[in-house]
């Protein structure tokens, strides 16, 4: 099942591809020891597009993440990064901004120097995005030790370091939890603007309200599977429920999914 | 610039901030002063410090290893999501390790005797040894650690299984050898003795210092076996090859792991 890509954007500046897919996945698998994590994952991923990935835990959300960036070696299946195979590739990492749920930066270092030291393996061919260490209030704490700085300070450290080498594709796991009101405005902010500029935007989390708020594309995984790939109206029109939260209720008590539950239990 | 330059580089800005490595460096610094001002002398100052060497840093390395890897894992598999290969980062890791452990061993151990002017030429050969068998050891033992935070997600498990490999080369493996010797005893042992020697790398650094030393009886059982068949040049270039072979395994068994495994 693919993600139908967005209708063609148009920014200032100029016209974005939204037919050709940045990101393309054909039967994916991963299994860690008999247990089978992604099952067949299809999906394709488009400029111009926030796209939420959604399901319940073990459902393969963070293990696709992490095929995407190379972190898992998958047993089966490809993903195109641009039209090129990502296996064996490093040079697709360099056009992908990824923000972990958790910043466990090294407590001796300094935000610049962790700054500095992403910057220098990314090479310098990209633009930094220099505003962004304002618009998240890091400029003043950034030449003290990580040791010093307080859980939402280092969550917007984790934010900036995604968003700062302007990446055209952005990987972001819960991105608003622990994140102050002021923050996780501005980080919303910047995911709209990175959207509008035709890039891609790929946002795991559990806060429905906010995905509904952001998303234009739903992904809704399960057990290692797509159950759902389109846009937020297309699953209202499936499920006849008007919120994402709702929505994705009826969608895990429909018979399809119990179907799917079924044969991976008997499996 | 290289990934290994770029993280090394990272890693000496912050040097001055790492808590561990300067601990070790000063305990190192303390130990050596206050066996120099005990002893009165270079050449027993060192000898005295040789066992202190073999336990220590390897237990150093080792632990501060495997509990460093730990605690950067999540920052590691952000490295990981950069541009860079698995096999250039495991080496910035691996170096970013030992080389301010191998320094801070060098620097708690050079400068006391600097400062008491107690580098003579009678004692250059002893204190080389000393020091290259120190950071040989910071070398495996850091490869080690590695090899262990690699292999095992849990770090209780991984401390405790990198204290299990430092006892078990440190202390339980000269007593297994000695009960093989005493069992044996009525049996030509001379070369079973030398190649379970060149199995452990702490054994190899105690026999380099005791041909150097001739303090066989202070260093057990294999240390003198050593000394009674390989005092000689031959059997200073087999232990230092055989060393120079335990620099290399645990650190390349270590990258094919970290390669291998997902994160």
């Amino acid at each position: 099942m693919l993600v139908e890509p967005r209708e063609s954007v148009v920014t200032g500046r100029a016209a974005i591809d939204t037919a050709t897919p940045l990101v393309s996945v054909r039967g994916l698998t991963k299994s860690y020891g008999k247990r089978a994590v992604l099952r067949g994952i299809d999906l394709a991923l488009s400029r111009g597009a926030v796209t939420a990935i959604i399901g319940p835990n073990g459902a393969g959300k963070t293990t696709l993440n992490k095929a995407l960036l190379g972190l898992v070696h998958p047993d089966g299946g490809t993903i195109l990064f641009d039209g090129v195979d990502v296996r064996g590739s490093i040079a697709h990492r360099a056009r992908i901004g990824y923000m972990p749920q958790s910043a466990r930066f090294p407590e001796d270092s300094s935000a610049r120097d962790l700054l500095t030291l992403l910057g220098d393996l990314r090479g310098t061919e990209r633009a930094r995005d220099e505003h962004l260490l304002e618009a998240f209030a890091l400029d003043r704490f950034l030449d003290q030790p990580v040791r010093a700085l307080s859980g939402g300070q280092r969550q917007r450290l984790n934010a900036a370091a995604a968003f700062l080498f302007t990446p055209e594709l952005l990987l972001l796991d819960e991105p608003t939890a622990g994140l102050d009101p002021v923050a996780s405005s501005t980080l919303k902010d910047h995911m709209r603007s990175v959207r509008d500029d035709g890039r891609a935007v790929v946002i795991t989390s559990h806060i429905l309200s906010e995905l509904q708020e952001l998303a234009d594309q739903i992904v809704f995984l399960h057990e290692g599977r797509v159950a759902f790939a389109g846009t937020l109206q297309a699953l209202q029109e499936r499920t006849g429920a008007t919120s994402l939260e709702r929505a994705i209720a009826l969608l895990m008590q429909s018979d399809e999914l119990r179907a799917m539950r079924g044969a991976v239990e008997t499996a | 610039m290289s990934v290994v330059t770029t993280v090394l580089r990272h890693e000496a800005r912050n040097l001055r901030r790492n808590r561990g490595v300067l601990f070790f460096a000063a305990g190192m610094f303390l130990l050596t002063e206050s066996v120099l001002r005990l002893t009165g002398s270079a050449p027993r100052a060192l000898v005295s410090l040789l066992n202190v060497v073999l336990l220590i840093v390897p237990l150093v390395s080792v632990i501060y290893g495997v509990i460093s890897w730990h605690a950067a894992r999540e920052f590691n598999e952000l490295l990981l999501s950069q541009p860079v290969k698995r096999s250039s980062l495991f080496a910035a890791l691996y170096l970013g390790l030992v080389a301010p452990l191998a320094g801070a061993f060098a620097v708690g151990l050079l400068l006391p005797l600097l400062l008491h002017r107690a580098i003579t030429t009678d004692v250059l050969a002893l204190l080389a040894i000393t020091l290259g068998g120190g950071i040989a050891l910071a070398l495996v033992f850091g490869g080690i650690a590695l090899l262990v935070g690699v292999l095992v997600d849990d770090r209780l498990r991984g401390v405790a299984l990198a204290l299990a490999l430092w006892l078990l080369l440190t202390v339980v493996y000269d007593g297994g050898v000695l009960l093989v010797a005493t069992t044996f005893a009525d049996y030509p042992l001379e070369r079973p003795m030398l190649a379970l020697t060149l199995f452990n790398p702490v054994d190899l650094t105690r026999a380099l210092i005791v041909m150097q030393s001739d303090t066989a009886a202070m260093m057990g059982y294999t240390g003198a076996v050593m000394h009674r068949y390989l005092g000689s040049l031959f059997g200073t270039l087999a232990a230092v090859s055989g060393l120079l072979l335990w620099t290399f395994i645990p650190a390349w068994a270590g990258r094919r792991a970290f390669e291998r495994r997902d994160f």
